[in-house]
């Protein structure tokens, strides 16, 4: 086997995404991929046969425009079409419709609350104020603010810069959005518990938290600050299923040269005096590299891939302590025929969007107490999308495609999973589309269900989470994944980290990738290939 | 609230059937959730019918809230600027509201009617604005919107057809006044008040009336007396950019939906420094606004008359032909009866003081290709169009 410039451990979309830069910069790079297929958590799989199943990350949001342009993913063969629609709907047979149209949108939410029709104004332009802070920094990395080097200080000024440009009142409503609790922060704007309950679900999506848990607030932000051509706090289906994107990254970086090999189990990065110098597979074949760069989350990386002798105490000890515990599950289905919402209008368009069944904050709480005692709730928040309705690849004609994410999931059932219990946390989910879909469970012709367990046995997020570490202040910007190492780089010259357990976290958004290539290039003195944020002004 | 019918994106007002009728353009806009018609056949037709005879526009869409209740006074004088403790039952004010930065939210008016409370007009949603600033006050309020239907009929003539409509007590109705009357049987109440600097009036109407109100206006040009014209939204904004009203959402942003810091503006800002007050009891922004007035003026919306016959949409402002850059125009029309460039536009003061020479760089196409020329720009203290008639009471019957 040859040497290579840079081996990048991991293909997933942040793996291809770091993997692509440095080959455009002339690298001769090699990406490594424990599965038959590629992908990681953003793939498509044809689990029954004529379905493609986005069995893991199922919606388009965050995806960088930059590194979108940069990669010439379209012409790859990536196409994000927007979604539109979605509901709550409620146990009084109700429901709360989010159209598309904002003065349908405002009349429904009306229908529910006058006041929070005019509420939902300010809570906008709240919600897009940070936005538009946070967005900034997403393809940056973070400054470290204990270094005195001259960049660290500048990027450091250009944060604050960023944050002096609100207002007073901007700055104390900032500070308490950042550890607020979203069923908190959701209070000060509306009165209707149904609002309430499902504005609140992308602060719990992924996340080991409950809607009244201090620092949920943020991570509705994170959900929100995605953006389909423009259109900030908009969804997307990617053509083909998530697997379209890191199809197409990969296309684009094989394009630019690249060598990917799947079914390549890395068991080890070999370090020779301070310095990574390749990596070892599982089965045993070595590969020389003066760059390996690891796409796994910290705690696999460091607990894992990793020689203890070869790291500092503190880094074992703050990848034993990284928080990255697992929340979620995922129900895929294929169905027969277009199931019935008898709450719907008939041709309704809210199917077309994110469904949702939970009507309160309060059941969302007990959702994330069963959870803490171990247990899959039983009354689950789920986010159930049917992307085949617009897109026609992922399911023969007339059938249909779903993928429901399930909150909350733990990743040891009271005394360890069994085939049953996966099969009864399936049924709890099924059971309670079923309430408002009473044609639904005839319709099912397969169904693949994932408790944390399947997705890190699978995918390698440890304990299943999806943003490979929680969104908590703690472990956010410079402290991600640990204080003193959010710059990329690893406790060992020529290996770094870039997936989503660095700044700016989850989400099948890129900016880790691009951000570690940014950082791997800068230290071999290359041109440097990442794009820049377009900013917004 | 019924659920609604999602593919009616916009909704009717009551007056929609006629509206539809008349309409010959079909071009439409939506406004505050309604279909509106921008032109309905000519723009010119529809622009001079206001300065030279009668028209009618559909302002159902505006919004409306009824504020009643012991405090009710109390509260409104402390969510405006402007001091309206001495609103006497019957009469209209005009006011502005800020929040507590001294950012304006929104501007409208207030009607005192009497024992049914006041009612508050609004460009933008409010409820939730109002519900926030009344805590603590013995107040009820409740969104009218949509129960109540309104014409504005404006023009020199409206107040000879609205007599020929069979209104009577017309003719001692004072500017900013409010009658409660009768037109074929169904209880209006005309205020006479409007958005075109001209003479003219508002009726409203219960929805459920709201044709036969139509009904009873248009028969006066079938009568052959006097001719009316629907208009629509593009006419409007011609007649309220002469005669100087500013249009929240398109002269400025307003503070609840601004985004960015310092995009949105104080009263002073936005040449409103009329309508506020320090001789009042504490109102929301006040202690902000007291600071601002004691500094020079950073900035202000101005009205502007632009040199020549070139519009000067979207153009920035300099402080001399090719010189540093001092603002930009936000709307502006060609007045066809002052034959001029009119525009609202954003100046930058310095020291405290309005530039001394203001020019606009102007991009426009002939055919497809594009020029751009200079223009010397005069700001405008007054309105730019006005006319006795306005006011004068009993009005002139043409």
């Amino acid at each position: 086997m040859k040497d290579y410039d840079a081996i990048v451990i991991g293909a997933g979309h942040n793996g291809l995404t770091n993997a692509a830069f440095l080959a455009k910069a002339g690298l001769d790079v090699l990406v490594l991929e424990k599965n038959d297929y590629i992908g990681g958590a953003t793939v498509s799989r044809e689990l029954h046969e004529g379905w493609q199943y986005s069995n893991c990350s199922y919606v388009c949001s965050f995806f960088r425009p930059e590194i979108y342009q940069a990669l010439d993913l379209g012409r790859h063969g990536l196409e994000v079409v927007p979604l539109q629609g979605g509901a709550t709907f409620m146990q009084n047979g109700d429901h709360y419709g989010n159209y598309h149209q904002p003065a349908v949108r405002r009349r429904e939410i009306m229908r529910h609350s006058k006041r929070d029709a005019d509420a939902a104004i300010r809570f906008d332009a709240d919600l897009m104020k940070w936005c538009r802070l946070i967005r900034g920094f997403l393809l940056r990395t973070p400054p470290d603010p204990a270094s005195f080097k001259w960049r660290d200080a500048m990027e450091f000024a250009s944060l604050l810069k960023a944050f002096y440009q609100l207002t007073e009142s901007q700055i104390y409503e900032f500070i308490r959005f950042f550890t607020m609790s979203i069923a908190e922060y959701l209070e000060e704007y509306f009165e209707s518990e149904v609002i309430k309950a499902h504005f609140s679900g992308g602060s719990i999506i992924g996340t080991g938290l409950g809607v009244y848990s201090p620092g949920t607030a943020y991570v509705l932000l994170h959900h929100a600050m995605g953006d389909v051509d423009g259109n900030v706090g908009s969804w997307g289906f990617a053509r083909g299923g998530m697997g379209s994107v890191s199809k197409a990254i990969a296309s684009s970086f094989k394009s630019l040269g690249g060598d990917v090999r799947s079914g390549a189990e890395v068991s080890e990065i070999k370090v020779k005096g301070n310095k990574a110098t390749g990596i070892i597979l599982a089965s045993g074949e070595e590969i020389n590299a003066k760059v390996v760069v690891s796409n796994l989350d910290a705690k696999r990386t460091f607990l894992n891939i990793m020689n203890k002798k070869d790291l500092p105490e503190e880094i074992i000890h703050r990848a034993e302590n990284f928080k990255i515990r697992g929340s979620s599950g995922k129900v895929n289905i294929a169905l027969d025929g277009m199931p019935d919402f008898p709450a719907l209008e008939k041709g309704s368009p809210l199917t077309l969007g994110h469904m949702h069944f939970s009507d309160s904050l309060e059941r969302l709480e007990r959702a994330y107490d069963d959870w803490k005692d171990d247990r899959w709730s039983t009354d689950p928040y789920v986010d159930m999308v049917i992307p085949s309705q617009y897109d026609p690849t992922l399911a023969p004609a007339g059938k249909h495609m779903v993928s429901v994410f399930v909150q909350y999931c733990p990743v040891e059932a009271e005394g360890g999973w069994t085939e049953e219990k996966r099969q009864a946390f399936g049924d709890t989910v099924i059971n309670q589309i079923s309430q408002y879909s009473p044609n639904f469970k005839d319709l099912i012709l397969h169904a693949e269900v994932r408790t944390p367990k399947e997705i890190e046995a699978e995918v390698g997020l440890t304990e299943g989470n999806i943003f490979q570490g929680e969104l908590t202040l703690d472990q956010l910007m410079f402290n991600r994944p640990f204080p003193g190492y959010a710059q990329y780089r690893g406790p060992v010259k020529g290996m770094y980290m870039c997936g989503s357990s660095n700044h700016p976290g989850g989400g099948v958004m890129g900016a880790p990738g691009a951000n570690a290539a940014r950082e791997i290039l800068r230290d071999l003195k290359r041109t440097d290939t990442t794009p820049e944020d377009f900013g917004d002004d | 609230m019924e659920k609604h019918d999602f593919k009616q994106v916009l909704q009717h007002t009551p007056f929609h059937v006629r509206v539809e009728e008349l309409s010959l353009m079909k071009s439409w806009s939506p406004w505050n959730g309604y279909q509106v018609a921008r032109v309905f056949d000519t723009l010119a037709a529809e622009y001079f019918a206001v300065r030279s005879s009668c028209t009618v526009f559909d302002v159902t869409p505006m919004e409306k809230y009824r504020i009643k209740g012991p405090d009710a006074l109390d509260f409104l004088n402390r969510l405006v600027t402007r001091d309206v403790s001495k609103l006497k039952p019957g009469r209209v004010t005009y006011v502005a509201w800020c929040n507590d930065e001294g950012r304006v939210l929104d501007d409208g008016t207030i009607f005192h009617l009497g024992d049914d409370g006041y009612r508050l007009c609004a460009q933008h949603h409010q409820l939730d604005w109002l519900m926030i600033s009344s805590l603590g006050f013995d107040v009820s309020i409740e969104e009218e919107t949509h129960d109540v239907a309104a014409l504005s009929v404006q023009g020199p003539t409206s107040y000879s057809v609205l007599c020929a409509a069979g209104i009577s007590g017309l003719e001692e109705l004072k500017p900013f006044g409010i009658l409660n009357t009768k037109i074929d049987d169904v209880d209006v109440m005309v205020s006479r008040t409007g958005f075109t600097g001209d003479l003219g009036y508002e009726v409203w109407v219960d929805p459920r009336h709201g044709i036969t109100l139509w009904d009873a206006i248009f028969s006066v040009k079938e009568r052959g007396l006097y001719d009316i014209k629907p208009i629509g939204l593009d006419a409007l904004e011609m007649v309220r950019i002469e005669a100087g009203f500013i249009m929240p959402g398109d002269d400025f942003i307003t503070a609840e939906t601004a985004v960015r810091a310092d995009h949105d503006r104080s009263p002073f800002e936005l040449g409103l420094e009329w309508a506020v007050s320090f001789d009042k009891p504490y109102y929301t922004g006040r202690r902000a606004l007291e600071l601002e007035k004691s500094q020079p003026a950073k900035r202000r919306l101005v009205k502007l008359s632009v040199e020549g016959n070139k519009e000067p949409t979207d153009s920035f402002l300099y402080d001399a032909k090719n010189g540093q850059r001092i603002g930009a125009i936000k709307t502006n029309i060609w007045s066809p009866i002052l034959k001029s460039n009119l525009a609202m536009a954003d100046i930058d003061y310095k020291n405290g003081e309005a530039p001394t020479e203001i020019w606009a760089e102007i991009y426009y196409q002939k055919e497809l290709e594009w020029k751009s020329t200079w223009a010397r720009c005069e700001i405008s203290d007054k309105p730019f169009w006005s006319n006795k008639r306005r006011s004068q009471t009993p009005p002139n019957r043409v």
